[in-house]
């Protein structure tokens, strides 16, 4: 297979302008013969549906929950990048650009991460323009925070909802065409799975979750926005519903899947309280600019947040303060997951499960005063409370790592195209910007570069090149597709099992996190492919799922869901296992320096792993795309 | 802790529904009330009987999905969260819970507590944004905004459309949703141009969707989980009537 990343020629400053003037353009009065599916309401793709619309093609839109704006970017807190330099701190285009590259430890394409750096300042105009309520300084100016242990202040804010606000700017854009009829709108509508036709992407046929009715949709392009897979963890930072089957799906029909191994684990989280839970709720990464990490020199077991406050000072452990002094508290967030789960599995965790390190605000609040750190952190003080019954101002917060972003997704060239024809991928559900570790703000800022800025220039490119004839949903490759879907569903409903869909899918979370979460090696990762195979094997003659295919049926779309979250699972490990360096947030035990820090073997492993699905059982093959660094020299990362 | 939980049992739209009575035990207080019936509904498909549906998706207090009504009151008992955020260690052993879907002309049940909440979307459409295209906008910073100003756009801005609102109101009116973001957009200069045509065609959508009138009873400031001031809804009738006065539709 010819893995062509299509990045323009010339200085890595000028490429991404020479690329827009070069690339083919659709006259605006053809826009409108042209229809794109966009599957995924979030920033990417609101903001990719909406700039369509805008241009003039008919767009139809899908999302899974009852309306758009509820899209997991809602859930975002702490904020947007954007290379403004407003604060006259030395920051610049170039600046953002190295640092992204840096932090995600040298696995991402130079030219596509530097032309998210330069469009990162037109999405906070964009924004500003759209009414979004950015936090201001007393001149009326935009106001930022250094946010992820930046060097410069280059992140813009709503309050704690920075996503929020964003993702109701975009979806206003997105109602405003809805309204102009230029986007048809379905909500309660899944994508479940693609259709090819003379092997371009013509459509998806999608099953309606209130009726159940299976539908097809054809278009002359499809766009996934579909967000990403931490879900296969079971317990993450995501939303309920965060699935993988539209990219996964599209995966099975050739699209390539780049990097899955590449999961973000954020440091700072509230720690699983017992069986019962649901999913795990994110502290905002902030906390670590005043909160210090520590847990005790000498291992106390189920010590409680109030105990602690009794503990003095030279019994304590402030252990990234003493390993990386010039950074401390605020390490990047492999790091800093990293060595929590160190000191735990040392006995040295605290609470009642011994799976939590405190986050303390004692000092913060003698230096600063209450009223300061209310000012600054109280609605996330107020949650922490709501969710533990601890009050944080009185004693430390407990925290813990928790899978919260997958950098890895469908392999995108540099038009945003998976290598099949036609088919883009946007989003966290593409692999291309954050290499092996994901900067704190900087999600949101790719999402909407993504929807705003790239794709509506990239996609002419390609329907330049096509004809204005649509495909039929008679066409026989829409009828091939629902058949063996239904066929599918069909089987899912007829196994009546044992095993309850959330049976399963907690058993595959465990397997993920004890063999491929926060520290991995070859031993475990290989007994895991093996649980893993098992699993899927259970799962498709014991899951019991209740009702019937044509009404309202949670317990079909999460049986649906799972079965895809499974072999995705299995393609994690079979990366997770190729790739015996450590970098970012992909820690190969067998790969760290003397003092235990992540190792990169550039001379082995500077590449993007793509993988090539092979059919049912069989081993998917992986294709290579070599990653050339002109601009930034390879250094090991060091927070010391 | 062990419990007894009245639900509401719905199969469709068209279905009449009625109260289902089932016990939960062994509860722990740190589970968040969904979790809680994450247990029940595990509880019911072992047993071999329909799980009870419900919406949520975020699970922690902003996408505005859940939406159950507890014993009386939108989001259960305690002030200024969702259903999602609150935990069982707010009921007592022993507790009866009812919960109900939101009932509202305008939120028709779709099954059990799921409602169809699409009105809210369509009056979003009909004039809550601001007409820019993707590209072409002025430098952020050119548009300066005083802070107290952009604090009180952000304060209504903060809306999760979950419709509370309407779920506590008597007459399920939807003005708190409606008029947070008229105040959001009215108070800020980027939302001058289209400000009276918008607060015009928001309210036309509003009520062609069947909510009701509001007579100022509060209650929907006294469920919102954002804490959504009610001093909206004045803002917004006076937007309303300056443009009906201006207006060449009176
Ligand atoms: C708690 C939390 C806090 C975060 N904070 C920050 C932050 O401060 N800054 C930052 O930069 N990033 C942050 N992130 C990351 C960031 O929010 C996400 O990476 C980003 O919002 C993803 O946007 P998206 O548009 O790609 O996908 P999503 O917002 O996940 O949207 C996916 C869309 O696809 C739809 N969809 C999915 N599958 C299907 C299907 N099969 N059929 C139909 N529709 C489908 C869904 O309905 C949804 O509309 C945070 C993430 C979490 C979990
Ligand atoms: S599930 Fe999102 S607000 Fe409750």
């Amino acid at each position: 297979m010819n893995l062509n990343s299509k990045i323009p020629e010339g200085p890595i400053a000028e490429k991404w302008t020479k690329h827009k003037f070069n690339m083919k353009l659709v006259n605006p009065a053809n826009k409108r013969k042209y229809d794109i599916i966009v599957v995924g309401s979030g920033l990417a793709g609101a903001s990719a549906s909406a700039s369509f619309a805008e241009l003039g093609y008919n767009v139809k839109c899908f999302c899974f929950q009852d309306s758009p704006r509820r899209a997991h970017s809602i859930a975002a807190q702490g904020g947007i990048n954007a290379a403004k330099n407003y604060q006259n701190d030395g920051d610049s285009i170039y600046r953002l650009f190295y640092d992204t590259v840096k932090g995600g430890d040298y696995r991402s394409r130079e030219a596509n991460v530097h032309r998210l750096a330069e469009v990162s300042v037109n999405i906070i105009d964009q924004c500003v323009a759209q009414g979004v309520p950015f936090a201001r300084e007393y001149g009326g100016l935009l106001d930022n925070r250094s946010f992820g242990g930046a060097q410069v202040s280059r992140t813009f804010y709503a309050r704690g909802q920075t996503g929020q606000q964003l993702l109701l700017g975009a979806y206003s854009a997105l109602s405003r065409q809805i309204a102009n009829g230029k986007v048809k709108m379905y909500a309660r509508t899944e994508m479940l799975d693609l259709v090819l036709v003379e092997g371009k992407a013509r459509g998806i046929v999608t099953r309606n979750l209130v009726t159940g009715k299976i539908e097809s949709h054809s278009a002359h392009a499809v766009v996934l926005a579909t967000g990403g897979y931490g879900n296969v963890f079971f317990l993450s930072t995501n939303a309920m519903g965060s699935n993988c089957t539209a990219a996964w799906r599209a995966h099975k029909k050739g699209a390539l899947f780049g990097n899955p191994c590449f999961t973000q684990i954020h440091p700072t989280c509230i720690p699983v309280s017992g069986d019962h839970q649901s999913k795990l709720t994110l502290m905002s990464e902030s906390l670590r600019n005043d909160g210090r990490v520590w847990v005790p020199k000498v291992a106390k077991p189920k010590l409680t947040a109030k105990e602690a406050t009794k503990i003095p000072e030279e019994e304590r452990d402030y252990y990234l303060e003493r390993k990386y002094p010039s950074f401390g508290n605020l390490v990047p967030r492999d790091v800093a997951s990293r060595n929590a789960k160190m000191v735990c599995d040392e006995g040295r965790g605290v609470g009642n499960t011994g799976l939590a390190v405190f986050l303390d605000f004692a000092d913060a609040i003698k230096r600063d005063g209450k009223d300061v750190i209310e000012a600054k952190y109280g609605n996330l003080f107020d949650m922490y409370k709501q969710i533990t019954g601890d009050n944080p101002y009185e004693m430390p917060m407990m925290i813990y790592p928790a899978v919260h972003y997958t950098m890895g997704g469908l392999w995108v060239d540099y038009n945003l195209m998976t290598n099949i024809p036609g088919l883009y991928a946007i989003g966290e559900a593409n692999f291309s910007d954050h290499g092996a570790n994901r900067l704190g703000a900087s999600a949101l800022m790719q999402g909407l570069a993504d929807g705003y800025f790239v794709i509506p220039y990239t996609i002419g490119d390609y329907l330049a090149t096509m004809p204005y004839t649509k495909v039929d949903t008679d066409h026989e490759a829409f009828r091939e597709v629902e058949s063996k879907l239904k066929a599918k569903l069909d089987k899912l409903m007829s196994i009546k099992g044992k095993q309850t869909v959330d049976d399963f899918h907690k058993a595959l979370g465990k397997i993920m996190w004890e063999y491929c979460g926060m520290s991995r090696n070859e031993e475990g990762l290989k007994l895991a492919k093996g649980k893993i195979q098992a699993l899927k094997k259970e799962f498709w003659e014991d899951v019991k799922v209740l009702g019937s295919q044509d009404e309202l049926n949670m317990s079909l779309e999460k049986a649906n869901r799972v079965a895809d979250f499974i072999e995705l699972g299995e393609l994690m490990i079979d990366d997770a296992l190729h790739r015996s360096e450590s970098c970012g947030g992909h820690f190969r035990e067998e790969s760290q320096t003397g003092e235990g820090e992540a190792k990169r073997k550039d001379d082995e492993f500077s590449f993007v792993s793509a993988w090539e699905y092979k059919g049912e059982n069989q081993a998917e093959e992986l294709h290579k795309e070599e990653l050339v660094f002109e601009n930034v020299k390879l250094t090991q990362r060091s927070y010391k | 802790m062990n419990l007894t939980l009245k639900v509401w049992r719905q199969k469709n739209s068209a279905d009449k529904g009625k109260f289902e009575t089932y016990e939960v035990s062994d509860i722990s207080p740190d589970m968040s009330f969904l979790e809680m019936f994450d247990v029940l509904n595990e509880q019911l498909v072992n047993e071999s009987r329909d799980p009870i549906h419900f919406d949520h998706d975020c699970r922690e207090g902003i996408c505005g999905m859940c939406s159950m009504y507890i014993n009386g009151k939108p989001h259960g008992p305690k002030d200024a969260i969702t259903t999602c955020q609150l935990h069982m260690r707010s009921f007592k052993d022993g507790d009866t819970i009812v919960v109900e879907p939101w009932r509202a002309k305008a939120f028709p049940v779709l099954k059990d507590l799921v409602v169809d909440r699409s009105s809210f979307d369509r009056i979003i459409q009909a004039g809550g944004y601001i007409s820019v295209n993707t590209g072409g906008v002025p430098d952020a910073n050119e548009i300066p905004i005083r802070k107290d100003i952009a604090n009180e756009a952000m304060d209504a801005a903060q809306c999760i459309g979950c419709g509370a609102c309407v779920a506590a109101c008597k007459n399920a009116s939807a003005m708190l949703f409606v008029s947070a973001k008229v105040s959001q957009l009215a108070l800020l200069p980027q939302g001058q141009v289209e400000r009276k045509s918008r607060v015009e065609n928001m309210i036309a959508q509003m009520d062609g969707e069947g909510f009701g009138a509001c007579t100022n009873t509060g209650a929907c400031e006294a469920v919102c989980p954002k804490e959504i001031s009610i001093s909206n809804i004045a803002r917004m009738n006076r937007e309303y009537f300056s443009a009906k006065v201006s207006s060449q539709k009176v």
